[in-house]
């Protein structure tokens, strides 16, 4: 149950728009594998087309071998485009469900607490909470932060998805068509 | 399904193989042949019987290999010697897992191989059925590519694109693993017309802004160097080399994977580099001032200590492959594009030049260090022995090597004429490569003879492919250089690990001081004997000793119009010279120790 204590290095975010087949994901992960790097977090899902699939990728590591993995990815026969946020304004979010215990005399203080961080209680039991949360990693770790003395039973995180600022978009190298 | 119509388009459609309905397997067969494939390495298996079936008096040739390595090294001695697509089928479990060093053989070298896999039926994938692997999963890390053909609809694409990507771009091993239910499936066949993959477009022109830079720096550069890899022979870039090369009066020195990529008997030559490279050709890699890397990836049995690589020198990068550029040394020019595009594009713009001092201090250095052949003393030299095959075949034959010091021999003393001559594991450095790469080769080669040099320990990891020589009456010269040991073991066991030969002699004696006396070699035992297996199949074969004796056997062997056996018995006191220790810079070539 670990949200965000790692702070030092700043993690990559990568976005890879891939096609959505059977194995591109192990594909992917076994760039990063083979190299012993670790995934912080990874989330996957579809596009406004069908066919490609998105996933945006958190991890750490020396600058020279990200640089390499981002060259590998471009590599595979499955992946279309791939992006290091890295030095671009871009927001990012993450979706937490934290299962929190809360009785009677916490509830309260509970509810003033998600108030403040604009978070949702979506489950509400006699011995606890489940808080829905999305922010960026900061804001989730600080609401984290603020629930851990009510004592945090479960978190469950969506992993962090990305996109930058501003009018355009990615674009596929194959040039879409105007709608 | 569909009824035959009698419409005069349709007619035309078939006669080319199309619109017919067809099974799996045989879809498989008819991919085969409009790839062109003439023929088929493998081993047949349960979840192979309809591919093998469908082969079975087709115009695609079965050649039954012994052992599934064997059958992937063959289809990519082939690829080398030819620059045509190799390809190999297994069956599923052991017969894919057993392919799987050779892909990655394929792989490090950029070998256009498509495998074929038999698999388990759809309904029994991912249960432990009987001879089942997860093949695409466990070939991923070693190809360039694999699919899982899930439906019979895609067979025909999946197909036509593994042959596409096996050979475009950067060329390299595509593995189809093809459910034994969907070879026997049916489906109307359709061959598409073109290929359009939107996430592979690999990048062929060099960009024209880049290409400008690198021309204003070969004009400036009073010491360029051409350093030339693997990349060049994948291109097909010799001659725009050579145009280069002259018109500029660039001198080349090139990689292992390179050998023949520029003629060893051009003036501009200069030679091998790296570990075991050419004094003069390190050197120089080291002074000049200006180094044009072509198809070459900076690999560390070539730099040396990459901080001390070609440091002054200002560094120009062609290559196919973006993520080669920069990966281990700073470029100041890359250069994404085929090399045979980019370099006529460089050539024709660049400034006319001699650079003759520069060419003649080279050769200073040559003179200073040139590979040398110790003096014989009643025994065999293997250098010499190279040389003299070098010499009655004009540098002109195709040569495969296994992995060791016999290779760096090889290298260093069988330079090559022409590209796709020179068929050696570099990248992977695959004991038991030579001999199956060997026989793949003879296969798209027929004007020019076939010679393996092999060492004792990397001949017996593959030499059950003899059954398929002599089945396939197929013509290869191996010549078996028996050191008794690991002989690069060994090597660096005598010199770095205080001559502790441990798990190194392939043979029963001890000999712990074998770096200090030479042996009687005709009094050791040796396992096994080398000319009882060649008798075993069938085929003739020598055993020499001496400098004197290797004349008479080369002649047998050239005559003979069967595989032949030279098995030539040298001190495994022999050492590989020059040598750059590992991660020592390239000034610090040792030159010789003894
Ligand atoms: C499959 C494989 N296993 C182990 C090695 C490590 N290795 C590199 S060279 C070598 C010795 C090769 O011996 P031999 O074939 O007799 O050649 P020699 O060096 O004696 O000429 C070994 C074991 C290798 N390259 N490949
Ligand atoms: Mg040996």
């Amino acid at each position: 149950m670990q949200i965000n204590k790692d702070k030092q290095t700043p993690g990559h975010t990568i976005s890879v728009l891939v096609e959505n087949r059977a194995g591109v994901l192990a594909r992917i992960s076994g760039l990063f594998s083979a190299r012993g790097y670790n995934i912080d977090s990874l989330s996957v899902g579809t596009t406004d087309d069908p066919q490609i699939s998105r996933m945006t990728i958190v991890v750490r590591g020396d600058e020279q071998v990200l640089e390499q993995v981002c060259k590998q990815l471009n590599k595979l026969i499955d992946v279309i485009k791939v992006v290091d946020y890295l030095e671009t304004p871009h927001i990012e979010r993450n979706l937490a469900l934290i299962k929190v215990a809360a009785d009677k005399a916490t509830r309260s203080e509970l509810i003033q607490i998600c108030d403040i961080f604009r978070a949702k209680i979506v489950d509400v039991s006699v011995e606890s909470i489940i808080i829905e949360m999305t922010g960026d990693n900061e804001k989730i770790g600080a609401l984290a932060k603020m629930l851990r003395p009510f004592g945090i039973k479960e978190v469950c995180q969506t992993g962090v998805v990305a996109m930058a600022r501003g009018a355009k978009g990615i674009s596929i190298q194959e040039e879409r068509k105007p709608a | 399904m569909k009824t035959k119509t009698k419409n005069k388009k349709e007619i035309t459609k078939e006669d080319l193989g199309l619109g017919k309905e067809l099974t799996g397997a045989q879809i498989l067969v008819e991919a085969l042949i409009k790839e062109g494939v003439s023929q088929i390495f493998g081993i047949p298996g349960g979840s192979l019987l309809p591919a093998f079936d469908a082969l079975y008096g087709s115009k695609v040739k079965v050649v039954l290999t012994r052992h599934e390595q064997g059958a992937a090294h063959m289809a990519d001695g082939y690829a080398r010697a030819t620059g045509k697509v190799g390809v190999c089928i297994a069956t599923s479990g052991p017969g894919a897992t057993n392919l799987v060093t050779g892909l990655a053989t394929a792989n490090m070298d950029s070998i256009p191989v498509v495998a074929i896999t038999g698999q388990v039926a759809t309904h029994l994938i991912g249960n432990d059925a009987f001879q089942e692997a997860d093949a695409t999963g466990v070939m991923r890390p070693v190809t360039k590519h694999n699919f899982m053909v899930k439906n019979i609809q895609d067979l025909p694409r999946v197909l036509q694109e593994a042959f596409y990507i096996a050979r475009t771009g950067r060329p390299g091993p595509v593995h189809v693993d093809i459910p034994v239910d969907i070879q026997r499936a049916k489906l109307k066949f359709e061959w598409p017309d073109n290929i359009n993959i939107r996430s592979y477009k690999p990048k062929l022109v060099g960009h024209p802004l880049q290409i400008q830079r690198a021309i204003d720096l070969i004009g400036k550069s009073e010491k360029p160097l051409l350093y030339v890899g693997g990349g060049a022979i994948l291109s097909g870039a010799k001659d725009e080399l050579v145009a280069l090369s002259e018109k500029a009066g660039i001198p080349v020195v090139h990689t292992l994977m390179a050998n023949g990529a520029f003629p060893f008997d051009h003036p501009n030559y200069v030679g091998i580099m790296g570990m075991h490279g050419r004094y003069s050709s390190n050197i120089a890699t080291q002074n000049c001032d200006l180094l044009i890397s072509c198809g070459a990836r900076f690999d560390d049995r070539v730099t040396g200590s990459v901080k001390t690589f070609s440091r002054n020198s200002k560094k120009i990068h062609i290559d196919v492959d973006p993520s080669n550029i920069g990966k281990t040394v700073a470029v100041d020019v890359p250069v994404v594009g085929d090399l045979k595009t980019v370099l006529a594009k460089i050539t024709e713009n660049v400034k006319s030049s001699d650079h003759k001092t520069w060419r003649k201090q080279i050769q200073e250095w040559d003179n200073k260090h040139p590979f040398t052949i110790k003096a014989s003393k009643g025994s065999l030299q293997p250098q010499f022995l190279i040389q003299e095959v070098h010499k009655l075949t004009h540098g002109e034959a195709v040569v495969a090597t296994g992995v060791g010091q016999h290779q760096m021999w090889a290298m260093q003393w069988y330079p090559c004429k022409n590209p796709r001559q020179f068929l050696t594991s570099g990248g992977l450095g695959t004991m038991g490569y030579g001999f199956p790469a060997a026989l793949g080769a003879t296969f798209g080669v027929t004007d020019k003879p076939v010679v393996c040099f092999d060492g004792d320990g990397s001949f017996q990891m593959t030499m059950t492919e003899l059954g398929t020589a002599v089945q396939e009456k197929k013509k290869v010269i191996i010549v078996v250089i028996n050191n008794y040991y690991l002989g690069m073991v060994r090597q660096w066991q005598e010199l770095f690990y205080k001559q502790r030969f441990s798990g190194s002699n392939l043979s029963y004696f001890k000999d712990e001081n074998s770096h200090k006396v030479h042996p009687d070699l005709k009094k050791l035992d040796y396992i096994p004997d080398f000319i009882k297996i060649a008798h075993a199949y069938g085929l003739k074969a020598v055993r020499i000793y001496k400098d004197e004796e290797i004349a008479g056997a080369l002649k047998k062997a050239m005559a003979s119009d069967k595989t032949f056996l030279i098995e030539a018995m040298i001190s495994p006191g022999e050492k590989v010279w020059p040598m750059v220790p590992a991660g020592a810079s390239l000034d610090e070539t040792i030159v010789d120790m003894a």
